[in-house]
């Protein structure tokens, strides 16, 4: 490859390791041999110390070694460092050479081998003559070996081996052919590793001894020089650190080279060389930012030293080597475990690589134009083939004088080389850098310069006249541009684009670019555009187009040709692009004129055009597509509809189109699914197609904008005719819904509706039609999509004679009503029972059908009215009962067969007047203690807060189970609003009576007294006392004395009573003062057991009488009367 | 002196971008639409960790040999990119900063502008005058 001139030499990129030559190893046809040899070669990892091992023949002639010089006095150095160093000491001048020899100690011919091996050793050492390099044996023996010190013939032989053969007793070792050979081989390569180390270290003092021979007027060259090998046998010798060092010095002292145009190539070429080596090695002692700022010194060192003008390519294209090789180096870095940034990384370095590669190729152009022959002498060749020193001319090599030494041959070898310049394949070389870049930056995050980077590589690949990989990645990355809205960058890529696929002659390409460069996007000037769409209607009338400016001639002719085959060939003529994601030169927004249309009434849809190219652009054909395809037809216009089919420049043009919806798409959506224009008739038709309705990829940002504005109002003012395109919004879909019904439906009814009651709601259903309303059907009750309790507790009939039961439904639907004429009135009641409260939204929902025309189309139309209403559900009123005793008094429970009163309490909570009918009690362990009467609350009337109370006098009957709880009973109420009719049914609402402790007494006391005594007359008092057990009862009763009476009969008495009998006792009160007095405390203790808590018998006794005052004498006979 | 200056939307479109007409202006629309991946990622960073407490100064985002790039964002997200020649070192960051702020300040009145709709190309002749004494002075 013509490049490679620039490509660094393998030998300065590889890891330099000390070299050791094995030699007497026959790995061909021995099989210890090859054994041997395997366990050296292979497995060579980290942990293995850094040796790179060869085998050689024992004989093998290494290099010679020149004389040395003992004085450098009229030296004069012809050229820094000569090409084939560096190779010599990685590759053929060994560190140390190692005999191979089968010989054990016990060996019988001993004396004759040991002669041999000698000889061996000698003849390498001959071979090695002048070299520093060292020799070392290894025996391969049979047999282990002893421990050290135990095999005396061992350690006798090996002395007199060593002195034989001239060798150190360090020099010797045994290799015992057995089973633990690697570990032996390790041991052996370790060893051997010392003796290299030695080795270099005795280079690198070689090297600088040479210094004090040196001056610094002549022998500048050779202080890189020297600075340069000691730094490379420091690599040699794993001293990266010192290498490093070293490697800085040559670095400096390259730059203090005097430089002109002979040799600044030689300069920077190793200039070039150490940078390389420094970077490397910082980014191996893992300080990456050394080495990225040793690069930036480099280059801002480097980068004027242009040197020769002819040959300026030359230095862009080692620029763009350095910048290559650097970037390779930080990519290597990085793979090992260096983090990038985004703003430092690989990538930038690939970039700017192609950058110079790009100006070489410029440079190469200008430069490389004239000499089309051949000259007669090939001056780049040299004798060996190759150069001497790096960096340095092939036709005076080993010149350091400042002008060359032959003009004519530099002229020519200029020449040549220039002529060489031009066969580079300069569009491989950049693309391959950025797309190098491409990848580093699609890492680091960097997705606009990996955008920008790609049409670089497109650009490239167009220069490379490869067309199609150009639009491939032009095409890629326009978008990008597009949904960020740089127009410029945009136009620029597709005008490139568009000469693309000019000259490639597709015809599809051809008619989107030029599209899309035509429309309002494209930064291009009006007379570009111009001629682009001048081109396009050319392509449209299936013409040759002409050709785009600055494509070169020759490939123009071409281009023309593909066209003109293109044109004849007979195939499709038929295009259709899909312009949503474009930004084409016709913009198309279609509306639906309302999001809804009723079935009635005519769709209108509106289609709006408007043509952002220089001149005026005629269609054949629009045409709007809808999700229902039946429409389709409806919404065509062609060009034999005489209508006015050219659109002018920034006009926006409107094209309206009406159909009537299908009768079984009420309640459907209909969308427009595209619209398409038809450009261009018999020579070739392009479908521009737009998905939905219409809008390009910048639309969406326009009426953003648009809506923004604070001038639409005013703009809008003084266009009235003309909408503003931009604020234009488009209607992609409408819902087609039904007829508007021309029906009134009223309700009528008294809320709040009552817990259970039958609820009335009138519904009054008129029509307003001009024509008959057929097939009227209702549909009422609980609306749908409400709690679902609700729907279980509500129930709804039409039937309000009788209360309805649990299997009435929530919802009545369809109840047929028959027809209805124009004007006609239809009444219904509907009947609700709501079971539990709470509000509750009611559905009234009234369809028909109905004939109508529209556009002189008959079509039946359904129709339907909704009435919703919320209805509030309540009790009617609250019912609370009392256990009273006969005194009126409070129980808190009830005594075995002892009389007591049940008073009930309704409270009116409706807000309309109730009208009780009956109640009744249904009692369980309780006998009414009067005869069952009338209820006394029959045909009461209740209003709002209003209350009614009934009293019933009970006794219970002893329980078998004494003394615990008892259910009462229900309580019945019958009744009704008092507004329904006569007729509507009663409404039984039930109340369960609370529960009661009963407890029994074992003795029980009343006392018959009158209802009231008179002052100083005597009143008598009975007291009878019953005995409840089946025991004899011993009774101790006491009358204490009292202020307020006197009396007569037993103050202090003690009694029996048998059981199941009474007793009385008859006392006579004689009342002292008038008023409420309380009586003489009559005290009952039961002796036999004085547990019993007498005080509860207290309760049944009268506790106060009413004394009336002592009336006149004269009166007398009035009070006798009474 | 800057050899390009641009206003760059919140949706990172170009508002306005001006450059010195003797070079490729093509060339400096790269530099700038490039540079907005260093921007986002900038803001982004910043976004996380301190909230709202931002400096718009983003310094300079990418050195190229020939340019040197530097970032400003408002608080509305709307971008400034200016761009100095590689060899112009006497400009130190301070005067940077001025020159953003200079700019911010025009741009501030030119929002102000009730005929001004944000979001749309920025023609404001007291910005161009503002921009032109920044821009380096070609003959």
């Amino acid at each position: 490859m013509a490049g490679s001139q620039w490509e660094l030499p393998p030998e300065l990129c590889c890891r330099p390791m000390a070299f050791v030559a094995l030699t007497g190893l026959d790995v061909v046809y021995n099989a210890v041999h090859r054994a041997i040899w395997d366990a050296f070669c292979a497995n060579r990892r980290a942990d293995r110390v850094p040796i790179s091992f060869k085998v050689l023949p024992g004989d093998h002639e290494y290099p010679k070694c020149r004389t040395k010089r003992t004085s450098y006095e009229w030296y004069i150095p012809k050229g820094i460092l000569k090409t084939g160093w560096m190779n010599k000491h990685l590759n053929l001048v060994p560190a140390l050479v190692v005999l191979f020899y089968e010989l054990d100690w016990d060996d019988p011919q001993w004396k004759e081998k040991q002669s041999e091996c000698a000889t061996k050793v000698e003849i390498v050492r001959t071979s090695l003559q002048g070299r520093n390099t060292k020799v070392a044996v290894v025996l391969i023996q049979k047999k282990t070996p002893l421990p050290p010190g135990e095999d005396l013939v061992a350690s006798e032989r090996a002395a007199a081996l060593c002195n034989a053969c001239d060798l150190s007793g360090k020099s010797l070792f045994v290799l015992p052919h057995t089973d633990h050979l690697v570990g032996y081989i390790i041991r052996l390569e370790n060893a051997f590793y010392e003796h290299a180390q030695t080795y270099y270290y005795t280079e690198i003092r070689r090297v600088k001894s040479h210094k004090e021979f040196l001056n610094k007027t002549t022998h500048q060259l050779l202080f890189v020089r020297h600075q340069f090998k000691i730094a490379f046998f420091s690599e040699l010798k794993q001293d990266t650190q010192n290498a490093l060092k070293y490697y800085r010095t040559a670095y400096s002292l390259v730059h203090e080279l005097r430089a002109h145009e002979t040799n600044m190539l030689e300069i920077k070429t190793m200039a070039g060389f150490i940078n390389y080596k420094i970077c490397r090695l910082c980014f191996q002692h893992n300080t990456p930012l050394d080495a990225i700022a040793q690069f930036r010194k480099h280059i801002d060192l480097c980068k004027k030293k242009i040197g020769s003008a002819e040959l300026a390519f030359e230095h862009a294209a080692w620029m763009s080597k350095q910048f290559q090789s650097f970037g390779e180096l930080f990519d290597e870095a990085i793979k090992l475990g260096l983090t990038a940034i985004q703003t430092q990384n690989p990538g930038f370095y690939y970039q700017q690589a192609a950058c110079y590669s790009q100006d070489r190729k410029q440079q190469a152009q200008q430069l490389c134009q004239g000499g089309a022959s051949h000259p007669s002498t090939e001056p780049l060749d040299t004798q060996s083939g190759g150069l001497d020193f790096y960096g340095q001319r092939p036709w005076r090599q080993g010149h350091q004088s400042i002008d060359p030494p032959d003009a004519e041959k530099e002229k020519t070898g200029i020449l040549a080389l220039q002529i060489k310049e031009r066969d580079v394949p300069h569009s491989e070389l950049i693309i391959a850098l950025l797309s190098n870049a491409v990848a580093q930056f699609k890492k680091y995050k960097c997705p606009r310069m990996k955008s920008h980077l790609m049409v670089q590589m497109g650009e490239e690949y167009y220069h490379a006249k490869d067309y199609t990989k150009a639009l491939k990645l032009l095409d890629y990355v326009m978008c990008d541009y597009r949904t960020e809205r740089w127009w410029g960058l945009l136009t620029a890529i597709l005008t490139t684009a568009l000469r693309c696929a000019y000259l490639m002659a597709s015809v599809k390409d051809y008619i989107i670019y030029c599209m899309e460069l035509l429309g309002r996007a494209s930064t291009l000037k009006e007379e570009q555009k111009s001629r682009i769409e001048k081109n396009l209607i050319r392509v449209l009338m299936n013409e040759v187009p002409d050709a785009e400016p600055e494509c070169d001639s020759s490939s123009i002719s071409t281009a023309r040709s593909l066209w003109s085959d293109r044109m004849s060939l007979a195939g499709s003529k038929e295009l259709t692009i899909e312009v949503q994601d474009y930004i084409p030169f016709i913009q198309c927004k279609a509306k639906f004129q309302s999001p809804s249309f009723h079935v009635d009434q005519p769709i209108q849809l509106q289609v709006y055009l408007r043509a952002d190219c220089p001149h005026p652009v005629s269609f054949n054909k629009l045409a709007v597509s809808l999700s229902n395809q039946e429409y389709n037809q409806w919404c065509v216009l062609e060009s034999s509809d005489h209508r006015n089919m050219s659109l002018l420049p920034g006009k926006t043009k409107l094209y309206n189109f009406s159909f009537v919806a299908k009768t079984e798409d009420v309640g459907k959506k209909i969308e427009m699914t595209g619209v398409e224009l038809m450009l261009g008739s018999e020579g070739r038709c392009v479908f521009v197609s737009w998905r939905g309705a219409g809008g390009d990829a910048a639309s969406a940002h326009e009426a953003l904008q648009a809506g923004r504005s604070s001038r639409q109002w005013g703009r809008c003012m003084e266009a009235r005719q003309e909408p503003d395109w931009d604020s234009l919004s488009m209607q992609h879909s409408t819902m087609i819904i039904s007829r508007v019904p021309k029906i009134s439906v009223q309700l009528g009814h008294q809320p709040p509706a009552l817990n259970n009651e039958m609820y009335c709601i009138n519904l009054t259903i008129q029509s307003q039609e001009q024509g008959i309303a057929t097939d009227v059907k209702l549909t009422a009750g609980l609306k749908p999509g409400q709690d679902a309790n609700l729907s279980q507790t509500t129930h709804v009939t039409l039937d309000g004679s009788k209360v309805c039961d649990d299997a009435a439904p929530a919802l009545l639907t369809d109840v047929p009503l028959g027809d209805l004429k124009p004007g006609e009135k239809l009444e219904k009641c509907v009947f609700v029972k709501c079971v539990s409260n709470g509000p509750r939204v009611f559905l009234f929902h009234v369809a028909y059908s109905i004939d109508t025309t529209v556009e002189g189309r008959q079509i039946v139309c359904k129709c339907h009215k909704d009435e919703t209403v919320t209805i509030e559900t309540v009790v009617p009123f609250e019912v609370s009962v009392k256990f009273l005793s006969t005194k009126f008094e409070p129980l808190d429970r009830l005594v075995v067969d002892i009389p007591f009163l049940l008073m009930t309490d309704i409270l009116s909570s409706s807000p309309w007047p109730l009208l009780l009918d009956s109640s009744s009690l249904q009692l369980l362990a309780m006998t009414s203690n009067t005869p069952q009467r009338q209820s006394q609350l029959q045909e009461v009337v209740l209003q709002t807060g209003e209350c009614a109370s009934e009293c019933f006098c009970l006794r219970c009957p002893p329980q078998t189970n004494s003394n615990s709880t008892v259910a009462t009973g229900q309580y019945l109420i019958s009744w009704r609003r008092q507004s329904s009719s006569a007729d509507s049914p009663l409404i039984q609402t039930t109340v369960t009576l609370p529960h009661v402790i009963l407890e029994s007494i074992p003795l029980y006391i009343h006392a018959e007294l009158p209802s009231f005594g008179r002052v100083r007359e005597s009143l008598s008092v009975r007291y009878h006392i019953e005995n409840r057990t089946a025991l004899v009862q011993e009774v101790e009763m006491a009358v204490e004395p009292s202020d307020a009476f006197m009396f007569s009969g037993l103050k202090q008495v003690r009694l029996r009573i048998l059981p199941g009998s009474e007793q009385q006792m008859l006392y006579n009160y004689y009342p002292l003062m008038a008023g409420y007095q309380t009586l003489p405390q009559l005290n009952i203790s039961l002796p036999r057991c004085p547990n019993t808590n007498t005080h509860t018998l207290r309760r049944f006794l009268p506790q106060r009488i009413f004394v009336k005052p002592q009336g006149r004498q004269l009166d007398d006979a009035s009070i006798a009367a009474a | 002196m800057a050899v390009c200056i641009a206003v760059i939307a919140k949706e990172n479109y170009p508002l306005y971008i001006r450059s010195v007409p003797t070079q490729n202006e093509l060339k400096f629309h790269y530099t700038v639409h490039t540079s907005l991946d260093v921007v986002e990622e900038k803001i982004s960073a910043v976004g996380k960790s301190l909230g709202d407490q931002r400096e718009l100064y983003l310094g300079l985002l990418y050195p190229t040999e020939d340019y040197k790039v530097y970032g400003y964002v408002t608080n509305s997200k709307v971008k400034f990119v200016i761009v100095v020649d590689s060899s112009n070192t006497s400009l130190r960051d301070n005067e940077i900063r001025s020159m953003f702020r200079k700019l911010h300040n025009s741009f501030t009145d030119v929002m102000c502008n009730p005929f001004h709709n944000p979001g749309d190309q920025i023609q404001s002749k007291a910005f161009d005058g503002i921009v032109s004494g920044m821009m380096v002075q070609t003959g």
